[in-house]
């Protein structure tokens, strides 16, 4: 446990100077955060939110959970819940970048073998590396999810819908959802690592596999899926099973040789 | 096993697909020895030692680190050795004290920091601890490693090239440094290409290139190859005097070179009285007698250029 305290600080004293690796931690939160406030302030301003898009263009599943609130906080509280979902994929995309480099960065900068000859064990080397990858992201995640709420309110949005937000199903999406995630970015990221030598490749591929929520976020805004309480339940349940099979696997590809010795 | 031996190799062997980069190497390093590996670039000595480190996986053969099996009690292994790695890595974002923290924590040292502030003072870089490793000197991030490697007091060392990039000063402290080392009865091989440097330093040298070519003590294996010479500087130069020597029979060769008479002989202790005696009787006026020391790099390329 001290073992994975210990790299875990090391990572971040390191990665952090890092400017690239900074800019993707803080960046993509930091838009994620501004851009749905920038809609939701343009669409107020040119107008009520009930002429944007008509009461009948909402997904019906969507109408039962306007549950208490009049026709415009329903309008709201959907463009507010559309952006939801952009929280949860921060979570997923920004550590990939950080276990990219955080493993593959070793390798090219050589540092990786002396690190490999301490009685570290694999599965603490990459427990570390995954946490300190997840970490930042999740925090990053949440507080950019803080000041979407303090934007939103401040800037368009009603109480009543904010409360809305406030509810369990948009919060274990952000608290435990958005976590899960994080944890299977990482072990995607790590499980390519041990397999490619260019850490830019490394967080190539790995996005590659971020594309299905991507997926899911659009299949969001068009209707065609809806999420709801029992999805975000099924959702933490698989992606807790899919986690640790992801994370054990990433850690039985994870050979100390085959990462060292292998350069093509 | 020999208690003594706390390195032992048998028919180690590694193979990189087609590449057989070690081939069956087999000897035994005891406490308190500095162990030379020599050899030609690719000769696997990097890879030997990253074996004997518990790095990579032996492709046959087998190892025992301070009785440890390679490949079957790696972490004893990892806990108990020391690896100057060939390439420094360090952190360069980090400072000389927090690359050093960084590893006594992985190394779980229990007096960390008396450890590090005393490697630091003692290898010069204690008044420059806080500065980020990038803006080091290639030497003092030679230095910082061999301090990273010595943290835990391992009792067996593997020096991948430790004076490589060092000047001629630090150099000499390094082996200094290293043959300190030696006499705290840690067992330690080291590599290198600076072969005076294998000469002074190593108790025995091992010279490979793939599989082992020769394995002795520096001296023993100068005389091996090219037997031993004494050098007779006379007052003039006269070629009766090499007939007269060349009559005894411990005698391998005798040859006038200006006014040194040059003679191979097996054991100069013992029959240079005689030599002398009867090369004044025959006249010779002898200015000083002395062995013609070869230079280990004439072995060393000798025996590396029989296998081409
Ligand atoms: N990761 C690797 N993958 C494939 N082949 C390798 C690898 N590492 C080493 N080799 C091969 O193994 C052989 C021995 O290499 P090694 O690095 O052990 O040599 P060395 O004696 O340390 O050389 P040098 O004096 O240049 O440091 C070489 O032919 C090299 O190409
Ligand atoms: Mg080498």
């Amino acid at each position: 446990m001290k073992k994975i305290w210990t790299l875990i600080r090391k990572e971040w004293a390191e990665v952090f100077k890092n400017r690239f690796v900074l800019f993707t931690v803080a960046f993509l939160p930091l838009l994620f955060t501004a851009l749905p406030l920038i809609i939701l302030y343009v669409s107020k301003s040119s107008g009520d939110f009930s002429d944007a898009i008509a009461m009948s263009d909402l997904p019906p599943q969507f109408l039962d959970m306007c549950d208490g609130l009049d026709a415009s906080g329903c309008m709201q509280y959907f463009i507010v819940s559309q952006f939801m979902l952009l929280f949860m994929m921060v979570p997923m995309i920004v550590p990939i970048t950080f276990a990219s480099y955080s493993i593959v960065g070793e390798k090219t900068t050589r540092t990786l073998e002396p690190l490999l000859a301490t009685p570290i064990t694999t599965l603490e080397l990459l427990t570390g590396k995954a946490l300190a990858a997840s970490i930042p992201a999740v925090v990053a995640t949440w507080l950019s999810f803080f000041l979407y709420m303090i934007g939103a309110r401040l800037l368009a949005v009603s109480p009543g819908v904010l409360g809305k937000l406030f509810d369990p199903l948009w919060l274990s999406a952000i608290f435990v959802v958005g976590p899960l995630l994080a944890l299977a970015g990482v072990s995607i990221a790590v499980m390519i690592s041990s397999r490619v030598t260019d850490p830019r490749v490394a967080e190539q591929i790995s996005a590659i596999f971020v594309l299905p929520l991507i997926g899911l976020f659009v299949g969001q805004s068009t209707g065609l899926i809806f999420i709801n309480e029992q999805i975000i339940l099924w959702m933490a349940i698989g992606l807790l099973v899919l986690d640790f099979g992801l994370f054990a696997f990433a850690t039985q590809l994870f050979q100390r040789e085959t990462i060292l010795t292998r350069w093509k | 096993m020999d208690n003594s031996k706390m390195i032992v190799l048998e028919g180690l062997s590694k193979a990189f697909g087609q590449v057989q980069a070690v081939d069956k190497l087999s000897f035994s390093v005891q406490a308190g020895e500095i162990f030379g590996l020599l050899g030609p670039n690719g000769a696997g000595k990097t890879t030997t030692i990253r074996m004997l480190g518990a790095l990579i996986g032996p492709s046959a053969g087998d190892a025992w680190i301070n009785g440890y099996r390679v490949g079957h009690q790696d972490q004893d292994i990892r806990r108990s050795v020391g690896i100057l790695t060939e390439a420094p890595g360090l952190y360069d974002q980090l400072s000389a004290e927090r690359n050093l923290e960084f590893y006594a924590q992985m190394y779980a040292v229990g007096d960390m920091d008396t450890q590090i502030e005393r490697y630091l003072k003692m290898l010069g870089l204690w008044e420059r601890r806080h500065e980020a490793v990038g803006t080091f000197s290639k030497g003092m991030r030679q230095k910082l490693a061999i301090a990273r490697t010595l943290l835990h007091e391992p009792n067996v060392l593997f020096l991948d090239e430790p004076t490589s990039g060092l000047d001629p000063q630090a150099a000499r402290m390094m082996r200094g440094f290293i043959a300190d080392l030696k006499s705290d009865g840690r067992a330690i091989i080291m590599c290198t290409h600076n072969l005076d440097e294998a000469d002074r330093l190593c108790d025995r040298i091992a010279v490979i290139k793939g599989s082992l070519l020769a394995l002795d003590t520096p001296t023993a294996l100068r005389r091996k190859l090219f037997g031993r010479t004494v050098v007779f500087h006379l007052s003039e130069s006269d070629g009766r005097f090499a007939e007269v020597i060349s009559r005894f029979e411990f005698v391998q060769s005798a040859d006038m070179v200006d006014n040194k008479l040059v003679v191979g002989m097996d054991e100069p202790e013992q029959h240079n009285p005689e030599l002398i005696r009867v090369l004044v009787e025959a006249g010779a006026e002898i200015q000083f007698v002395g062995e013609l020391r070869q230079r280990l790099e004439d072995v060393y390329l000798q025996l590396v250029n029989q296998e081409n």
